[in-house]
């Protein structure tokens, strides 16, 4: 069917939401670089982030070619309330084991968009899915790996793990927080819906965690962790972007 | 006292500088996984080196990203160091009189395989 504006909209909605997201999350797992638990992980840990960096380029790229500003402008130029991330990638990096539990969450649901969206009616954005499977894979395997030998290894291990998905795990549900298109979206074949995507999360994570011993707390109330979407976000961002923007906006004509 | 850097990660770490350094016990460790990769189906794994890991499953995550992030690869394999038997260093006499034995060399068999290649090519 032929896109009309209401649909270009939806789908930039969308690119922003996803590249947000990723640029935001990328950069909060970055911050571990250097300060990693052990070498090999810290390795495997700034790699998945800048990939991460990478997969919102192409997003921007892809909102670029359909009349945004350039990539480094989107990414660098803003302010905290024209992001359209949602709150569980803006939260301080905190410990490793929230960090770990934050990745699973977050990759577990990524992966799933991005297998939706390989089917999408809007082909840039399927390419990029396709493209991004093997990446977004071995992030889930990465992060399976950990959340099931922490949550069954000792008692603090197992303590840590359970308190972390206490903590992250209402904040997820903010990453489902409908957008203002959800319905543009599906009548053009373009993605299914948060509330779809967030019932196929829902059964993914469900068996590693049982796997891993620990318990998924009560739906905590969705509200706590929307907003994110709409421009509303924790005080944690703007902070954020400030350090990560400060090099750029030195001298934002600057070739690299 | 908190060590000041320029580093902001570094900061915010709140790492104390007067906390005197403590070694870790010997093999309070992960154990090592010796790594072994495949740059093209059919060809020989290759020892590529070591990582440290809790577990085979981590050890596999962690040979993915220190030895195939670049360059080609389709596919790994990790062997714990443990579990890998080596010859002493001391019993090299064996291998001392191999290299006169230039009769058990293949090599002439290789050469003729790329002369034959090369003949092919030539008359294709």
């Amino acid at each position: 069917m032929e896109y009309t504006e209401v649909h270009v909209m939806a789908v930039k909605e969308l690119l922003y939401k996803m590249a947000d997201d990723q640029l935001i999350l990328g950069h909060r797992n970055s911050e571990w670089t250097g300060l990693g638990p052990v070498l090999e992980e810290d390795i495997a840990f700034s790699s998945m982030a800048q990939d991460k960096i990478g997969q919102a380029h192409a997003l921007y790229q892809i909102l670029h070619e359909l009349g945004e500003g350039e990539p480094d402008t989107v990414a660098f130029m803003r302010n905290a309330e024209q992001f359209h991330c949602c709150h569980l990638v803006e939260i301080p990096i905190g410990e490793y084991d929230f960090s770990l539990m934050r990745h699973f969450l977050f990759d577990r649901a990524e992966q799933l968009r991005f297998e939706l969206l390989s089917q999408s009616s809007f082909e840039p954005l399927a390419q990029v899915a396709r493209k991004f499977k093997g990446e977004v894979k071995y992030h889930v395997m990465h992060a399976d790996s950990w959340v099931k030998l922490l949550g069954t290894g000792n008692e603090e291990s197992h303590a840590r793990m359970q308190e972390a998905l206490n903590q992250a795990f209402p904040l997820a549900l903010g990453i489902f927080e409908a957008g203002p298109y959800e319905e543009a979206l599906k009548e053009a074949g373009i993605f299914e819906g948060e509330l779809h995507l967030r019932n196929l999360w829902l059964e993914a994570i469900k068996p590693v965690l049982h796997a891993a011993h620990l318990t998924l707390p009560a739906a905590a109330n969705d509200a706590l962790a929307s907003g994110g979407r709409y421009g509303k976000h924790t005080a944690y961002l703007q902070p954020l972007l400030d350090e990560m923007t400060e090099v750029f906006r030195i001298d934002p004509a600057a070739e690299w | 006292m908190i060590i000041k850097s320029l580093d902001p990660r570094v900061n915010r770490s709140l790492i104390d500088q007067e906390k005197e350094f403590q070694p870790l016990e010997s093999l309070d460790q992960f154990e090592t996984y010796e790594v072994f990769h495949q740059k093209k189906r059919g060809t020989q794994h290759q020892h590529v080196g070591i990582v440290h890991a809790p577990n085979h499953e981590l050890a596999m995550m962690f040979a993915k990203e220190q030895y195939s992030r670049r360059g080609q690869c389709v596919n790994l394999w990790v062997v714990k160091t443990s579990d890998v038997f080596v010859t002493d260093y001391d019993d090299a006499d064996i291998f001392e009189t191999t290299p006169e034995k230039k009769h058990r060399d293949p090599e002439s068999y290789k050469v003729m395989d790329r002369i034959q290649a090369f003949k092919q090519k030539q008359n294709a």
